[in-house]
């Protein structure tokens, strides 16, 4: 009797196992990464500069997928992280650069600016109760208007106008090149490492605070959360909010790979935030998933869109294979069920 | 059915399990939660198709690969959670599947419309069709379910806790239905928890105990002692345990409360009620739906924010109405009537649903002191008997009883001076409902107070030190518990009805 008993339960855990999201995540890591193995052209795959480029490459988007990862937890979605990219990267050029500004003040500014943008979402959705696909839609076109704006519908760079019609060419700053640099012997960028500190920053949050909680609950059952006394509103705004900053580092981040802000910048990148976060395993339902998911889900599009890039598979068919492997890459988790 | 086996990774949930109809009949499953009812019931609607074992349907083998393969063959189930979609109107709900074409594309809308009526009329129910089905209560939508399953030619009907929603008029309402579709020589199989349900509308019971058959008697041969014994699988001496009151001073006193209705379509749903509450007093509410009692629990806890008015003190100072986190600060809690909708955060595990409400205690600086947490839930679980695998599962897989043994334990873990229980024992079988008793006398003698609703008049009887009984928004009789009775109650709750 008890041998029997201990025997389910070892069956119930092995099942558990194999249900686990992080795992089947994995599994599709696995698949492609193995695609990858075969198709190497030449050999390209095995070397540690393509795997060093790929996360230079995904970096940008992986930073977004990670405030995004926790409003979509929230049972949210904020489609505004590529214009509030753009709008920071923008700002970021424009202090920096053309205003001179200390790095210091230019970095201090951008964040703020892009966590007020995001906790003006958080507002419009917890305090106005706006679907949080209107709220953040209509983020989304503002701050790319106010990117354009502020711009001048001009990217900012390292020509600066004079006022007599002349382009006047000045430094670019130490930080552009440091955050555009690679360390360790050249072996990791340095955007890399602000992911991984992203990502670590949101795996605090997620596990070890209070407000992780709160956010999983809002997520799970938010009228049960309300009435459990969890401050609704405050969390929303908090959570966008930092959706918003995670923007601005990926918008600095990007306004020092291009060395300039082009108002147009990050434009589609929400989408693939979204797919990241969602190719992880994170419910869009809410409530479900993690932080170490989208980690997962940004190595599988990094090293898809990678391998395809390597193999010299031209755009149009990049596009429709990714789309393609998507779906493929979701399916498969789901059989596993 | 015969020798159903059925299982889930690895783990039998039914175990050679026998069932059979007849036409005419209405025959009870009972049982408690996770004996297995409800997998019996989606294997025969459909819902589930691996399994072993053989159906027979008029002595034909039948092998169901859907639930509309199923609803074909004339088997219509109408589950826990009704199949209605809210926004969409009577008519469509009623055909929704099974529409009604000309040349396959062409809705017919007149021909559904007259067929709709046809069988609302025979099951005696006067509503207009073409009204979205979220526009009526509960009760109507059961019966448009009814309907639904009418449409399909349905021989064998399943209700599975089809009075779970429903109040006490609405139950007669039901029954008479189900008479007269047993007259009409419908088979159906009915899943209740409620005793007094079972041997009202019930032939014959069979009982399921941990996915087995365990026996199958006509119901005037099986007495209500015997059947709970077949339930449970050990004696339960009473029903009811036995209160003990001990009544201390004034803990909650309420004057003028008042609640503008949400919906605007009266001015109040709460009308000037004013009571107070004891120290280790049961209090019960009693009222038809839309009486105003569960609103009135709500607007005292807060859900409704500063709109509810009223002068309260809780241990005689002012208890500041504002939100559901005021309340919980002060001391005032609510178990809400809808587990799932509204208590519980299906996707969390055990543990973070208990310490949901508390969270700061174990969060002091924002940090999150697992270990503790756990600690506390674990003594929770063990103090209130809840019956899981493990702590870290999550609840949406735990039986209604557990599920409440869980919201009840977030609850405690506030440490309430006021508890306000809204249907505690909804949707609990039999086991649980009674440990939820002994609990409930267990706290008030530790001083908790305690106001209760319940739609079971033998529950509210049992429990209570005094009833108030409440008739739209407002308290219309108070009675000491050796005053009470079910007529004294219904007569109360109805009562200005009468006079109109």
């Amino acid at each position: 009797m008890n041998k029997q008993s201990r025997l389910t339960e070892k069956s119930v855990t092995k099942n558990a196992l194999l249900r686990s999201p992080l795992l089947r995540a994995f599994a599709a890591l696995v698949l492609v990464f193995l695609i990858g193995m075969v198709f190497h052209a030449e050999g390209a795959f095995f070397k540690w500069n393509t795997h060093r480029d790929m996360l230079r490459h995904i970096s940008v988007f992986a930073i977004l997928a990670c405030g995004m990862t926790l409003v979509i937890i929230t049972a949210g979605i904020d489609l505004s992280v590529g214009s509030l990219l753009g709008l920071t990267a923008v700002l970021f050029s424009l202090f920096s650069i053309q205003k001179a500004w200390s790095p210091w003040m230019s970095l201090l500014a951008c964040l703020v600016v892009g966590a007020a943008f995001g906790a003006v979402s958080g507002g419009l959705v917890g305090r106005f109760k706006i679907q949080p696909f209107i709220a953040t839609l209509a983020m989304m076109v503002f701050a790319r208007g106010m990117a354009k704006w502020v711009s001048g519908g001009q990217k900012i760079s390292t020509a600066v106008l004079q006022p007599d019609g002349t382009y006047h060419y000045v430094e670019v700053p130490p930080i552009f090149n440091f955050l555009n640099s690679k360390i360790l012997n050249e072996n990791i960028a340095v955007v890399t490492l602000i992911f991984l500190g992203c990502i670590l920053i949101c795996w605090i949050i997620l596990a070890k605070l209070r407000w992780g909680r709160y956010i999983y609950a809002i997520g799970g059952n938010e009228e049960a959360a309300r009435l459990s006394g969890i401050p609704i509103i405050r969390t929303k705004l908090l959570t966008y909010g930092l959706s918003g900053l995670f923007c601005a580092v990926a918008g600095i981040c990007q306004a020092a790979q291009e060395l300039q802000g082009d108002p147009e910048a990050g434009m589609t990148y929400e989408l693939t935030a979204i797919a990241i976060v969602v190719i992880g395993g994170t419910n869009l339902m809410g409530g479900r998933g993690g932080i170490g998911l989208t980690f997962i889900g940004a190595m599988t599009i990094g090293y898809l869109e990678k391998i395809l890039s390597i193999n010299a598979v031209g755009e149009a068919s990049r596009l429709m294979l990714t789309g393609a492997i998507i779906v493929g890459a979701v399916l498969f988790q789901k059989t596993r069920r | 059915m015969e020798n159903i086996t059925k299982s889930f990774s690895g783990i039998k949930v039914l175990d050679d399990v026998h069932f059979d109809l007849n036409a005419g009949e209405v025959h009870v499953l009972a049982g408690e939660n996770g004996a297995g009812k409800t997998t019996l019931i989606k294997i025969l609607a459909g819902v589930h198709t691996d399994y072993e074992g053989e159906i027979y349907l008029n002595s034909k083998q039948m092998g169901f690969k859907s639930p509309h393969d199923a609803a074909e063959c004339g088997i219509s189930a109408i589950h826990q959670e009704m199949s209605l979609i809210s926004p969409m109107t009577v008519v469509d709900n009623i055909f929704l599947g099974r529409e009604k074409v000309h040349a396959n594309i062409w809705m017919d809308h007149s021909s559904q419309k007259d067929t709709a009526q046809q069988l609302l009329d025979q099951l005696d129910i006067q509503i207009d069709l073409s009204l979205p089905v979220e526009e009526y209560p509960l009760s109507v939508r059961q019966m448009i379910e009814i309907a639904k399953a009418l449409v399909y030619d349905a021989q064998i009907i399943i209700m599975d806790e089809p009075t779970s929603a429903l109040n006490d008029f609405e139950v007669r309402r039901l029954f008479d239905i189900v008479r007269d579709l047993r007259q009409k020589k419908y088979g159906i199989i009915y899943i209740s928890h409620r005793l007094e349900e079972i041997y009202e509308i019930g032939d014959r019971i069979s009982v399921l105990r941990d996915g087995k058959s365990i026996g199958t008697a006509l119901a005037d041969d099986l007495s209500p002692q015997e059947l709970i014994q077949w339930m449970v699988g050990r004696e339960i001496s009473q029903q009811f345990p036995e209160r003990m009151t001990s009544i201390g001073k004034e803990r909650l006193k309420v004057d003028h409360f008042f609640l503008p209705d949400p919906s605007k379509a009266k001015n109040w749903v709460v009308e000037d009620v004013s009571l107070s509450l004891h120290e280790g007093e049961i209090l019960g509410i009693a009222g038809l739906r839309g009486s105003g009692k569960s609103e009135l629990f709500e607007g005292l806890f807060g859900a409704y924010g500063r709109t509810a008015q009223g002068n309260i003190l809780l241990d005689e100072e002012s208890f500041k109405l504002r939100s559901p986190r005021a309340s919980i600060a002060q001391g005032l809690v609510l178990l809400t009537n809808d587990r799932k909708g509204t208590g519980l955060v299906p996707p969390m595990d055990i543990i973070r649903n208990i310490t949901l409400s508390s969270i700061k205690s174990f969060s002091p600086k924002g940090w999150m002191h697992t270990q503790q947490e756990k600690t506390s839930a674990q003594n929770h679980t063990e103090r209130l008997g809840i019956k899981a695998h493990s702590l870290y599962q999550e609840v949406d897989t735990l039986s209604g009883g557990n599920q409440q043994k869980v919201v009840l334990a977030k609850w405690l873990q506030t440490k309430p001076k006021v508890l306000l229980l809204d249907e505690p024992t909804l949707g609990v079988d039999v086991g649980a409902k009674h440990d939820i008793y002994a609990l409930m006398n267990q706290w008030t003698s530790e001083g908790l107070a305690i106001l209760l609703i319940t739609s079971e008049l033998p529950e509210l009887l049992a429990l209570s030190d005094r009833i108030l009984v409440m008739h739209r928004g407002k308290i219309t009789a108070e009675f000491t518990r050796d005053e009470a009775t079910q007529e004294k109650i219904i007569h109360a709750a109805m009562g200005e009805e009468k006079k109109a």
